[in-house]
């Protein structure tokens, strides 16, 4: 299709343009510091290296034997409340690793709270053991929602015709089945490998030595330098990943009628006890610590200001994203060189926390009227949350018929009319979603926040750390439960999107 | 009064539109009809200036737009018709109607007309296809348009309505004394609705003309057999009369043919009685309900089709005598090499 009545060259290029630049600042801040002092390599770089990568490979190992087999059970199995288990299921994904680190390091390990309470002495939790099933029990969900996508897609007579044909049901699920659904494993793994990659809480509060942990110590050092040099290294590993990832190439099938299988009684009751460990580790066991410290422990030390920093700065960012999002969203539709400007601002969300909290702490100092400010931490949040509203927009945006915007024209609208008074309605939705989904990643944002909030701006996630540092684990319990509670409402917010979603499909198959 | 001179639209180096003249008079609905990719939803788009056209011109009373100086489509005072319907799903039908009017009234008379009233206040989304269609007529009646670009507008509807809805199209657009261009695959639709039908074929319009005479005396070969059943019997031309195997028949010469002529035979122009010195056999033979539709193989190796009562039944390989019943001129081409 041609894009006429467009012009040649969108009004919304310039601004694209401008946001995409701005996304590739942090890399360009980082070559210019690291290349003024620092030491390339060295053996030390090298454990760290090691310990990075097998963080990375574990997790995803892990991510793929739990997430796959959760993937079949919620896409086909018709267990009674499939909703509430995917909803549980998916929960993990919703809050923040660091939440589980932190409570999971308490409850294990000599005189931890399962002992405390039980009197049961249980290994401690910490190293690249406790790194990697921290890891994995909050980004598995990644692997089975993928998964899961891409088995809803696929048409139920192929493995009717395997078993016409003789195949038992587990030999056609292993042979048909998941050899179709490769793509949607993989990608659902490399996402894992980015969110491990980047994860800076889980191997800080496990002291497990990952670039993001050694980056947030040389920055505290004063080592600078030496933390950007670690960064570009890291940035290395991430870019490697996503080329990866755009290499993976969705398989589109005829979408047809889904696979059911009904399992008896006694299969529903084994389902659900293998099921079980799962949610009772990522979900239940940091509610009930958090519970514990409640009501060991009281309120003390916690203040109303650390939420009221949390929303305000979120919701500043949450704002400029959607803003920004526009025309980054209309260039990518309009044409070739806008989608390439949108893909340079996803560029952003590959980037670590812990590096963009370098990279801008550095422009700081360059720049001394953003230094120390609140304008400088919603910059960093802007820079690595634009691509969830730019996406929320777009597929919106994409969503809209082309031929409304045309009959608006007809009927005698100017363009300016038309994008008034039928795609800005239209697209009103996606921008809120848009910019809930920056709102609540801000709220959960651990390390920028911690290397650029100004001084004595104490966020619900820095007072978190702050606790865990100074080893007053119970104050942890008002701001730990307010993010899980964020959290929650960001899962929701997500699952409506996904229940919009399917509800369109089904509409597009009875027209 | 909508003039469309030599106008041409190409996508990149592919041609997809050439060379098009028309002039659209008062009042008249014209059909553009012609096989998939044949250009004619590009025509629609060129003439509400959706789409760039890469020669010629179009214009109206009040504006002129050619290659180099588009006139945009809010400007061109022209009426569209979706395939889609195109109805803005966040507004009710009246809103949806009354889109850019200052006051409902317009939209009143074609909310009643249409028998939309009682749908006013509801969403597009709680609307059946025939609804939603007449909410998009509505909408760009109550708009009026100086001309009204129809573009498939039955096609994503159930058989049994396309039926009825044609007609209130048509009854909508008369009333309304609007001239309308309307685009369909669909020959009958084309022939029974149309003041005039357009055929196209590969960007090029073959035939303008009434629906008769394009049925009866097509232009082309091509536009013969897109509109009907057409078999095709060889015979001599003399003086507006034919001889062929079945005898002689009137005709009339296309493209000035003369001599050797293949006359131009639909089911219906001939006739088939059971006979065993008969002078045709039966090749295959299908029944349609109240007709049946046989495929006759006659002397000189022809097959012609004929159309009869379902009451005639011979079988497959069976003899019959075939005759010319048809009293008005049928068209001659000159004989293919």
């Amino acid at each position: 299709m041609i894009n006429w009545p467009l012009p040649r060259w969108p009004g919304s290029y310039p601004l694209a343009l401008i946001t995409a630049l701005v996304g590739l600042m942090p890399v360009g801040v980082l070559i210019g510091l690291a290349s003024e002092e620092a030491q390339l390599f060295d053996a030390h770089n090298l454990k760290v290296l090691i310990n990075t990568l097998l963080l990375m490979v574990f997790t995803v190992l892990g991510s793929v034997l739990i997430g796959v087999p959760l993937a079949l059970l919620t896409a086909y199995v018709q267990m009674p409340w499939r909703k509430l288990w995917l909803v549980l299921l998916a929960a993990p994904l919703a809050i923040p690793s660091y939440i589980g680190a932190f409570t999971l390091y308490a409850a294990f390990g000599r005189g931890g709270e399962i002992e405390n309470l039980l009197g049961l002495p249980v290994p401690p939790m910490d190293g690249l053991v406790g790194a990697t099933v921290v890891m994995t029990l909050y980004s598995y969900p990644f692997v089975m929602l993928t998964t899961r996508a891409s088995l809803l897609s696929l048409d139920a007579s192929l493995v009717n015709a395997a078993r016409t044909l003789g195949m038992t049901l587990s030999e056609s699920i292993w042979r048909v089945v998941l050899p179709r659904v490769a793509t949607g494993i993989a990608a659902g793994g490399l996402l894992v490998a980015l969110y491990t990659l980047s994860d800076f809480g889980t191997p800080a509060i496990m002291r497990l030595d990952t670039f993001t942990r050694v980056i947030f110590v040389e920055y505290n050092a004063f080592g600078l330098s030496q933390a950007a040099m670690l960064s570009l290294q890291l940035m290395v590993i991430v870019g490697l990943v996503l080329f990866l990832e755009s290499r993976v190439r969705g398989n589109h099938e005829r979408p047809g009628r889904h696979l059911a299988l009904w399992p008896n009684r006694w299969q529903k009751l084994i389902i659900a006890v293998a099921v079980a460990p799962v949610t009772i580790l990522a979900i239940v066991l940091p509610l009930s610590v958090f519970g514990i410290w409640l009501l060991r422990e009281g309120t003390g030390g916690f203040q109303f200001s650390h939420a009221w920093n949390s929303v305000h700065a979120s919701f500043l960012a949450a704002l400029v994203a959607v803003v920004l999002a526009i025309p980054v969203a209309h260039a990518a539709i309009a044409g070739r060189a806008g989608r390439l400007m949108e893909r340079v601002t996803y560029f952003g969300f590959g980037v670590p926390g812990i590096v963009m909290g370098t990279a801008l702490v550095y422009l700081g100092l360059q720049l001394p009227f953003l230094y120390q400010t609140l304008g400088l931490l919603v910059l960093a949040y802007v820079l690595r949350f634009l691509p969830l509203a730019v996406g929320s927009v777009r597929a919106t945006a994409e969503g809209l018929d082309p031929s409304l915007v045309k009959a608006a024209r007809l009927l005698g609208a100017s363009p300016g009319e038309a994008f008034r008074r039928v795609t800005l309605p239209l697209t009103l939705r996606g921008m809120v979603a848009g910019a809930a989904l920056v709102f609540l990643e801000a709220m959960r944002e651990l390390p920028a926040t911690l290397m650029l909030g100004p001084t004595g701006f104490e966020t619900l996630a820095t007072y978190l750390w702050r606790v865990y540092e100074a080893g007053y684990f119970g104050r942890a319990a008002i701001p730990g439960l307010l993010l899980v509670l964020m959290s929650a409402l960001g899962l929701a917010l997500m699952l409506s999107g996904e229940r919009r979603a399917e509800f369109d499909v089904t509409e597009n198959h009875h027209s | 009064m909508l003039k469309v001179s030599n106008l041409s639209v190409r996508y990149g180096a592919t041609p997809v539109v050439k060379n098009l003249n028309l002039a659209l008079a008062e009042d008249e609905v014209l059909m553009l009809v012609g096989p998939t990719g044949c250009g004619k939803t590009t025509i629609l788009q060129a003439l509400a200036g959706l789409i760039p056209i890469s020669a010629g011109e179009i214009e109206l009373d009040r504006w002129r737009s050619t290659p180099d100086s588009a006139v945009p489509p809010e400007k061109r005072n022209v009426g569209m018709v979706f395939q889609d319907f195109a109805l803005f799903p966040h507004l009710t039908v009246e809103q949806n109607v009354c889109f850019r009017l200052g006051n409902t009234e317009p939209a009143d008379h074609w909310l009643k007309l249409l028998g939309l009233d009682s749908f006013r206040h509801a969403k597009p989304g709680r609307l059946s296809g025939g609804q939603k269609q007449r909410v998009a007529l509505a909408r760009t009646l109550a708009h009026e348009p100086a001309f009204i670009l129809l573009d498939e507008p039955l096609s994503n509807l159930d058989a049994a309505l396309k039926d009825s809805l044609r007609w209130e199209i048509r009854e909508a657009l008369k009333a309304a004394g609007i001239p309308a261009i309307w685009v369909t695959h669909d020959q009958e639709e084309a022939l029974s609705v149309g003041d005039r039908v357009g055929i196209l074929n590969g960007g090029v319009l073959e035939q303008l003309d009434t629906p008769e005479r394009c049925f009866s005396e097509p232009a082309s070969r091509f536009v013969a057999r897109f509109l009907g059943e057409a078999s095709f019997l060889p015979g001599e031309l003399q003086q507006s009369r034919v001889t062929t195997a079945l005898g002689p028949a009137p005709g009339i010469p296309i493209n000035g043919a003369a001599g050797e002529v293949d006359l131009l035979l639909r089911p219906d122009d001939l006739s088939l009685a059971p006979s065993t010195t008969g002078n045709g056999v039966i090749d295959w033979v299908r029944y349609e309900g109240s007709s049946r539709l046989y495929a006759v193989r006659i002397a000189g190796g022809a097959q012609l089709r004929v159309r009869t009562s379902h009451e005639v039944q011979v079988g497959r390989g069976d003899r019959v005598q075939m005759a010319i019943t048809t009293t008005h001129p049928l068209a001659a081409f000159p004989r293919e090499a």
